[in-house]
């Protein structure tokens, strides 16, 4: 019963979703009140519709309904009750209704706090959100039903994939869904300023909330999932340009840009062309990846093409979407007017730039992606795109953006002599070069790499540091340099989190890609070996029983620095529904950094195959990442404050 | 625009670094160095060092007798290029099929430079013709 309510909800869902997509449109163009304002009501109801399904389809997992089809496939009984919820959206059909909740979620959010927003821009804005999410409700409804039914009832469930079952997995997907919807309503912000021809520095100030609301969750999904592949993996790597990875990062960068271009479109009432073009092809990127990752034309156009229909659908919305929106940009973009002059050395030069290196950025990356798909298609002999590609093409277009970081927030708007610029940035640049220099002699092997990162990472952090500071005038007199603190717009706080977060997290990488250690060896029960100024005794292996699983244990004992002494215990762990094995990693956190232990197979002289690895200061890529959206988030507060001024003295803001 | 010679004199500079960075000498450090630049066949976008399927660690065990047998690294890699084709490089070889690939990324950042350029100079100019259109 439960997972007809689901459908139908799913049915009525798109009835309202094509109301939401047409009605408000005509009201826009008639400048009907009336018609424009079922927007606001129909989104909401939207948003409670798919709340029901994807309850419902919660129901069944939770319950362990394998009358449906989708839960026999992809659950078990005995699953821990957080992996039988999490199992909802760890498959096709149930992370599709995820992505149609969460744009709906958002279409209901622009709805109830976008009161600011002019009711024709924001009537736009959600019917564009209606016809998007019609187009995905159309796509799971005739495609891939969730509620689908089998007869006759299997007695248990068919399991889920074990590397899934990990609390990462639990967050990892819900928060980057909500960054790569949430980059919808940029688009939707965008096709309606278009068709409304109100494209001004108003439109950007009110879009820019929503991109960086979509920028922290993209950013806190990426991160969260390389944190995920770091821990549950166990091949010690936090990146691996997987193109599932890339879907996801690609998105993001422009999404960076977007953030960037915007605040230029704000200040300046300029660029805003570029802005809109970054609004349309970031989430068209966001469908792409969505493309790419459901129709399985990733992994090899085969499996795409054993399951057709839903590769055809998607790649025709997603030709529809983009080819629509950037013809509407053909059209309507010449007409907007640029009103901010500037020269080239300025912030809105800096931050142009910006937009270029992320922009070529992104290309690249989806080129990479791509290039193994059209290999294949053209029939040619099968190449692999992996790290060593990406790192080779990427680092030359992330090192002068990083050097972009430092500088712009130093250049004035409009106009700014350089040689003032460089003078400001004395102090930065004294620091890189002491970094450089420190890391040439204490560094046991500095290789170009790491003296390269660690400069761009002091010269960053102390660029911004000192920016910041100029700013906030720090003295004795606390209280002063506080009510100056709150006098900045919060942006420039959210900034200077966001940058320093940056240099953090190019320390993390730097040090975690040029300073790990690894040993691989047998070790037979007693053997020690030392690691990181640290002694690890292996004490032997046993058999221990988990929920759903069995698993062989390793034990290793780390001792120091000094007496301090702590356990580590890598498991093999194989799974009894699905007979399938992973490789569960140990990892001791410490200040200098993870050592990170996985217990290999046995030989036959009873020693194990192990590996023990020390990635230096790794966890700076996500304290770095932390402090990223904590500056985004920061950046969002500023809109609110006006807001809540305005509400609170409506005569003291003349319209 | 200047900062042209500067971005493409870094982009020249960095492949270099990279590569001197990977010339190791101890027979570990090569066997390592190779199993994380070639991919392991039957996985999912895994190098050779990180993944544990069995023909990963028969090749791994292989490199490793080539090293101790005293081939060079190129000899190795065109071992198993001749055996595996070009899909087991990590790193694509630059030839006619992968031109794209490698010159993709110069010729964006050239393209965006040059949408730049143009952006920038309309910002320029329009302070004496107010009528420019206004093209992206």
């Amino acid at each position: 019963m439960t997972g007809e309510i689901g459908l139908f909800a799913l049915i009525l869902a798109f009835a309202v979703a094509l109301f939401q997509g047409t009605v408000p449109l005509v009201g826009a163009a008639r400048n009907d009140a009336a018609l424009m304002a079922v927007s606001d009501v129909s989104s909401v109801v939207l948003c409670a519709l798919v709340t029901v399904a994807i309850v419902m389809l919660g129901h069944g997992y939770v319950t362990s309904d394998f009358s449906l089809l989708n839960v026999w496939q992809n659950s078990h009984t005995l699953k821990p009750l957080l992996y039988k919820v999490s199992g909802v959206w760890g498959n096709h059909e149930g992370s599709l209704v995820l992505w149609v909740l969460i744009l709906a979620i958002y279409g209901a959010a622009l709805a109830v706090f976008g009161r600011q927003v002019p009711p024709a821009l924001r009537a736009r804005a959600l019917a564009i959100q209606g016809l998007i999410a019609a187009g995905f409700l159309a796509f799971s409804l005739f495609t891939s039903n969730p509620f689908a039914r089998i007869v006759p009832i299997p007695a248990e469930g068919m399991g889920l994939n074990p590397i899934l079952q990990d609390p990462g997995l639990a967050f990892h997907p819900p928060c980057l869904y909500m960054g790569y919807v949430g980059l919808s309503v940029a688009f939707s912000f965008g096709i309606a300023g278009l068709l409304g021809k109100e494209v001004d520095a108003t439109w950007a100030r009110l879009a820019r909330p929503w991109v960086l609301l979509a920028w922290c969750f993209l950013t806190a999904g990426i991160a969260l999932g390389s944190w995920w592949a770091y821990y549950e993996l166990g091949w010690g790597g936090w990146w691996f340009w997987d193109p599932v990875e890339n879907a996801s990062f690609i998105p993001w960068l422009i999404a960076t840009a977007l953030l960037h271009s915007l605040r230029v479109a704000e200040k300046r009432d300029t660029l805003k062309a570029w802005t809109l073009l970054l609004c349309i092809t970031g989430f068209s990127l966001s469908l792409l990846g969505t493309f790419l990752v459901r129709s399985g034309a990733i992994t090899s156009v085969h499996t795409f093409a054993s399951d057709p229909a839903r590769g055809i659908f998607i790649l025709a919305f997603l030709a529809v979407v983009t080819g629509g929106a950037f013809a509407l940009f053909a059209v309507r973009a010449p007409r907007i007017r640029a009103e901010g002059l500037f020269e080239p050395v300025s912030r809105e030069g800096a931050l142009l730039l910006n937009n270029v290196f992320f922009g070529a950025a992104a290309a690249t990356v989806l080129l990479g992606t791509l290039y193994p798909i059209f290999m294949e298609v053209a029939g040619s002999p099968p190449v692999s795109v992996g790290p060593p590609y990406y790192n080779s093409v990427f680092l030359p277009l992330a090192m002068p953006a990083l050097v972009l970081a430092a500088l712009g927030p130093a250049i004035p708007w409009r106009r700014a002599d350089l040689p003032g610029v460089l003078h400001r940035m004395r102090f930065a640049a004294a620091c890189a070069l002491g970094v450089v220099v420190l890391t040439a002699f204490l560094h046991r092997d500095p290789g170009p790499l790491a003296l390269a990162g660690y400069g761009l990472a002091a010269f960053l952090a102390a660029g911004t540091l000192r920016n910041w500071l100029t700013r906030l005038r720090p003295g004795l007199d606390l209280a002063r340099v506080l009510r100056r603190a709150r006098g900045l717009p919060a942006s420039a706080h959210g900034m200077a989190l966001a940058h320093l977060g940056v240099a953090v997290m190019v320390v993390g990488v730097t040090a975690s890609s040029t300073g790990r250690v690894d040993l691989e060896q047998v070790m037979h029960p007693g053997d020690t070996l030392s690691l990181a100024g640290r002694t690890i005794e292996f004490l032997g292996v046993e058999n221990i029983e988990g929920p759903n699983y069995t698993a062989l244990q390793g034990r290793f004992l780390v001792t120091g620095p000094g007496a301090h002494t702590s356990m580590l215990w890598p498991e093999r762990r194989a799974y009894l529904a699905s007979g399938t094995a992973t490789t569960e990693a140990a990892i001791l956190e410490t200040f200098a950094g993870d050592i990170y232990v996985v217990l290999g197979d046995p030989v036959a002289d009873g020693g194990w195959g192990t590996r023990l690895t020390f990635n230096p200061l790794i966890w700076w890529i996500w304290g770095g990442a932390f402090l990223g959206v904590l500056g985004g988030a920061v950046s969002i507060a500023e809109r609110a404050r006006p807001r809540r001024a305005r509400l609170r003295s409506p005569a003291a803001q003349p319209a | 625009m200047k900062a042209v010679p500067g971005v493409i004199g870094i982009l020249l500079l960095l492949p270099a670094l990279a590569s001197h960075a990977r010339a190791a000498e101890d027979s570990d450090a090569r066997v390592r160095a190779l199993a994380e630049e070639l991919r392991c066949v039957v996985c999912q976008n895994q190098s050779l060092l990180d993944s544990d399927a069995d023909l990963a660690k028969d090749m791994r065990a292989l490199i490793r007798e080539r090293v101790d047998a005293g081939d060079t690294d190129e000899a190795i890699v065109a071992f198993l290029v001749e055996r595996y084709g070009d899909f087991i490089l990590l790193q694509p070889p630059f030839k006619p099929a992968t031109w794209i690939l490698w010159l993709g990324p110069l010729a964006f950042l050239v393209l965006a430079l040059a949408l730049a350029r143009t952006r920038l100079r309309r910002a320029r100019v329009s302070r004496a013709r107010t009528d420019d259109p206004d093209a992206p």
